[in-house]
């Protein structure tokens, strides 16, 4: 898989191996820290983002494929805590040109997601 | 410069605390029902090593801030409220070295609901790199 980006460092992100897709990890601390006691819905989505390209990567299997965000829509569900979150992508469908990932956000349950997002990527092989 | 009841001006000379503050969000300008912030390029929000873009997420926080400052200067006062939805379409990727300029606006104000709306660019506002539309919710104090 290839390394993640300058931002998920900035983010705090490490990576679990999970069923399917890897799940990303983002601590809690002050630089996503959004209005007191709560996480920043920038930095969940950019979590998002990066479990969904993660997904993709994942799927692709070929390092080779450049990967464009052309949109993605979040629902944020509840509020983030303070607490570790974690976030895994789902391919929808892996075409030539277009792939559709689907991810969720979730803390202590992840029946109980804080916040779900879909993707639509560019590819270009 | 519009003077209203909630001046985004002193909010942010005191929230350098946070996601925002860590990405250097800065304050530009704003209007009746509009903020404008900016989001200064910074290698450490690099998305693409390859080509040195700058990552989508911190122009999702950008456009977050300022749709969500749009809202309070709407309804004329800060009220704490929760994103409920956020779309963002990436029109074009933003060049590398050049600072994101975010422009949220606030369309419809109910007694709940803050619909909200905005385009980012990185020097030309006729040129823009982002489009969003969301909406987000006043929760009790």
């Amino acid at each position: 898989m290839t390394a993640l980006p300058p931002y998920a460092e900035l983010l705090g992100l490490t990576v679990e191996q999970g069923d399917g897709a890897p799940i990303l990890l983002m601590p809690f601390g002050d630089r996503v820290l959004g209005r007191p006691g709560f996480l920043h819905g920038g930095a969940i989505g950019g979590l998002l983002e990066m479990a969904a390209i993660v997904a993709l990567r994942h799927a692709l299997a070929d390092d080779g494929v450049a990967i464009k965000p052309m949109n993605l829509s979040i629902d944020y569900m509840r509020g983030g805590r303070e607490l570790t979150t974690r976030a895994q992508g789902v391919v929808r469908r892996l075409g030539k040109r277009i792939a559709n990932v689907e991810t969720s956000a979730w803390q202590d349950d992840r029946e109980a997601p804080i916040a779900t997002s879909r993707h639509i990527f560019l590819l270009k092989r | 410069m519009t003077s209203t009841a909630f001046d985004p001006r002193i909010f942010y000379a005191r929230a350098r605390h946070g996601h925002g503050g860590a990405l250097g969000i800065e304050y530009r300008d704003h209007g009746v029902d509009w903020a404008e912030l900016a989001l200064p390029y910074d290698p450490a929000q690099i998305g693409d090593v390859a080509s040195g873009v700058i990552a989508s997420g911190p122009v999702l926080t950008l456009m977050d801030q300022a749709t969500s400052l749009a809202v309070w200067l709407k309804r004329g006062v800060f009220q704490p409220q929760a994103t409920l939805d956020l779309r963002i379409d990436y029109l074009r990727a933003a060049t590398p070295g050049k600072t994101v300029v975010g422009r949220g606006e606030c369309y419809r104000l109910t007694r709940s609901i803050g619909f909200v709306r905005g385009l980012a660019h990185d020097g030309d506002p006729l040129d823009p790199l982002a489009h969003v539309a969301g909406t987000f919710m006043a929760i009790a104090p």
